[in-house]
């Protein structure tokens, strides 16, 4: 299934384009990115609960639905598309790092809270040097009293449950690594909204003293869990930021058949017409690669390293791309704040460097094929 | 007989392999060979019964392949611009024409050029001004044609000329089938940047067509150039297949091999054109370059691309095969090899440093890494330039309006054209 989705896959896409729409306009979105939480916590509670969102990946053993990443990756993208202000992603990928990390007894106990959408949660893994590798990863656990800081943690200021990846003092790189469950609420934990760019994606510095942490899986033995919960999460990302591409190409070129100058349309001219096409050839072939890697990561393909930041890289640069065109095809009235287009384009610049920019994950792909 | 029942995949295998079984000899001549193939209908058997075929579904060719592969029995001419010319004839041609030609296009007797490109017309196509004129009974053809591969050895040319100059652009055009071997026809090589000579430039001075070869009517000529470029589009990517001949012993298959290589010998450098991504690993691991951080770069970029290009194609094709309409993936392969191509260039270049200043026998991989280089630019221009393809994505997939075109509505001959020296 890596080059086609199934007609019970369409379906799913359609429903909750649908249900997206409506629950999303833009108007919305405005709203919900100018509050402190950045979402409506009844509002997506209730979304979520009808359509099952943040339990799609989750087996139904954990109280989740049982798909994959392929179909979380069309709940991404269709996320993307619509820029859905909740806390989905962020509780997916704390889902996922559960998953990847806990024990059998851990996820019974943790996961179907997060599939039903009562408890949000995030995975807390960035610090402030902003690294995406274990190396960066300062923060120790003495026992389970973790101190340290956090940065750029997804919904981290509204979480209510907290994945936390935190070494043992003295060890380096992927060893001595362990993940804890913090409450939001914790006794020692500060918890810092951050001003983002992108208003639509909120990130927050966590502070840790002494804070008590409960263990998630075998202590010092998270090095594995923690590289494969991120190739899953840039997947995911890669997902989300097609959809988000997808759409900006596709208002713009509603945009620019509507606009008229010199007597004719916009969009009869070939310049015009030109970067029209060469957006569709990104973006398309940005979708080919989130897709393959997705299917790919269901499949247990050994090549997932080199798959997912392939995938990444290729959708930092697509989008991104799109986004700059989007705002050149509506001319002035793309630079101002009353038009959607800055939506999008602060969500393309958001997501080319949420967690690794196209240049590293170019040189992560390109270790991955000639280490072996 | 079985003609009042279906045919099924069980029944065409079996006739297949019972007639192979009474037929087969590899000791037969070629063309003896497949005049038995073009009696039987077994050599195109998705053509009509009355011309050589079987009346069978196209879906059939492949367990017919797949039974003439199983005993290595040859099948007929395919390769070059003769399968062009079957079609063009079986869609438009008179049932004179079908005779004259069909069978020898089978057989491999004649070998076929399309006579369309000029060296005023490239992406206009239909603003051809080779002229067509009426004397006596027959057409006289006048002009210049180009880009015309295997010219020099065709015995016949599907022509495009412009007949009526009062009309429209695209309706004063006829389609004509040419002798190319008389006096008024000169073919000349033409050598391109890359030393290869895989094209030809014709000249017509009071060449002469039987009125009964011209196809369809006056103004019809450019309808029937569409069918001909939509089976050149279509059986683009069979080149490959075709070029690959068996290495069996055998007279008929030093024949069929002799013919293989006559007819894909222009295209020798077309792998080189799409610029070798398959050489970049190998050749960076060799070089030492794929510790140097920025050439990875590239080379990752590259790799990105042409990965997800194929992976598109591969989206396209599933989409096909389960009866989907096609969306945009599907309209986008040509423009993105060209990209791959170029970055495919670079990343060589950067590979290969100073020795990239050399050719042929003095350059890496005896001259491969050098043809690259002085190939690639032909994948942004043969067979629609880039420009054309954005233009057909834009319009075809995106449905934006096309640009305000000055030669509507206006007779051909007050149309603004090249002055083209025929020197």
């Amino acid at each position: 299934m890596r080059f086609s989705f199934s007609a019970e896959q369409e379906e799913f896409r359609a429903t909750l384009r649908r249900a997206l729409e409506a629950r999303s306009p833009t108007k919305e979105v405005r709203r919900l990115m100018a509050t402190d939480a950045g979402f409506d916590r009844d509002g997506w509670q209730k979304l979520n609960q009808e359509l099952g969102l943040t339990g799609i990946h989750v087996p139904e053993a954990y109280g989740g639905q049982g798909f994959g990443f392929g179909e979380l990756g069309i709940v991404l993208e269709e996320m993307g598309r619509s820029l859905l202000c909740a806390p989905f992603f962020s509780t997916t990928l704390a889902a996922t790092a559960i998953l990847n990390a806990g024990t059998e007894e851990q996820k019974k106990a943790l996961l179907p809270g997060l599939a039903d959408g009562t408890t949000t949660a995030t995975f807390a893994f960035q610090e402030e040097n902003g690294s995406m590798d274990a190396a960066g990863i300062a923060m120790t656990a003495t026992g389970n009293k973790l101190d340290g800081a956090k940065s750029f943690v997804l919904d981290g200021h509204t979480a209510d449950l907290i994945v936390v990846v935190a070494r043992k003092a003295g060890t380096k790189g992927s060893d001595g690594l362990s993940f804890f469950t913090v409450a939001g609420n914790a006794p020692g934990l500060a918890r810092r909204k951050l001003k983002t760019m992108d208003e639509t994606r909120k990130l927050a510095h966590l502070t840790f003293k002494g804070v008590e942490g409960k263990p998630l899986g075998a202590e010092g033995a998270g090095g594995p869990a923690f590289a494969r919960t991120l190739q899953q999460a840039i997947v995911c990302l890669a997902n989300e930021m097609v959809g988000g591409a997808d759409r900006l190409r596709e208002d713009a070129l509603e945009y620019v058949k509507m606009r008229m100058q010199f007597g004719r349309s916009i969009a009869s001219f070939q310049t015009t017409k030109n970067k029209a096409a060469d957006m569709l050839v990104d973006v398309e072939l940005a979708k080919s690669a989130a897709y393959y890697a997705a299917a790919a990561l269901d499949e247990g393909d050994d090549d997932m390293p080199a798959l997912a930041s392939l995938a990444k890289a290729q959708a930092s640069e697509a989008y991104l791309q799109t986004a700059i065109h989007a705002v050149q095809m509506h001319g002035g009235i793309g630079f101002t704040w009353d038009n959607d287009t800055h939506l999008w384009f602060k969500r393309a610049k958001s997501s080319e460097i949420l967690f690794g920019d196209a240049n590293q994950h170019r040189e992560k792909m390109i270790q991955a094929w000639t280490s072996s | 007989m079985t003609d009042t029942t279906e045919p099924t995949e069980e029944s065409v295998r079996a006739e297949v392999r019972a007639w192979l079984e009474a037929n087969w000899n590899p000791d037969l001549g070629l063309v003896e060979w497949r005049e038995k193939l073009c009696d039987s209908g077994w050599g195109a058997p998705h053509w009509p019964k009355e011309w050589y075929g079987r009346d069978l579904p196209v879906k059939f060719n492949a367990v017919v392949d797949e039974e003439f592969a199983k005993v290595g029995a040859v099948g007929v001419a395919k390769a070059g611009i003769r399968t062009l010319a079957a079609a063009t004839i079986l869609a438009h041609g008179t049932d004179l024409h079908k005779q004259k030609f069909l069978k020898r296009i089978l057989t491999g007797e004649d070998t076929w050029c399309q006579l369309f490109s000029e060296p005023g017309s490239g992406s206009d196509m239909a603003g051809a001004v080779t002229r067509a004129d009426k004397r006596g009974n027959k057409w006289v053809i006048n002009g210049q044609k180009v880009w015309t591969t295997s010219a020099h050895k065709a015995h016949w040319g599907l022509l495009l000329a412009r007949a009526d100059w009062d009309k429209v652009k695209h309706k004063g055009l006829a389609y004509f089938i040419l002798d190319m071997k008389q006096p008024g026809v000169q073919v000349h090589p033409l050598r391109q940047m890359n030393g290869h000579a895989s094209f030809n430039q014709v000249f017509f001075t009071d060449a002469e067509v039987e009125p009964e070869m011209m196809v369809c009517d006056v103004g019809d000529g450019w309808t029937v150039a569409t069918t001909t470029l939509m089976h050149e589009r279509r059986g683009a990517d069979g080149l490959r297949s075709w070029a690959t001949a068996s290495n069996a012993k055998g007279r008929i298959y030093e024949e069929e091999r002799a013919e293989i290589a006559t007819t894909m010998e222009p295209y020798k450098w077309y792998p080189q054109r799409a610029g070798r991504v398959d050489l970049v690993m190998q050749r960076a691991k060799e070089t030492g370059k794929i510790d140097d951080p920025v050439v990875r770069q590239e080379i990752a970029r590259l790799l990105i691309m042409s990965k997800s290009a194929e992976w598109t194609a591969r989206r396209a094709r599933a989409a096909q095969e389960q009866g989907k309409p096609q969306g945009p993936e599907g309209s986008l392969g040509k423009l993105v090899a060209s990209n791959v191509a170029r970055q495919a260039a670079r990343v060589h270049t950067y590979l290969t440093g100073a020795d990239a200043l050399l050719s042929g026998e003095d350059s890496p991989m005896n001259g491969t890494i050098a043809e690259i280089l002085v190939s690639v630019p032909a994948s942004s221009i043969a067979g629609g330039t880039d420009e054309i393809q954005r233009n057909i994505i834009s319009e075809r997939v995106l449905k934006m309006p096309r640009e305000t075109s000055v030669d509507t509505g206006k007779p051909f001959k007050d149309v603004p054209r090249n002055i083209v020296s025929s020197s």
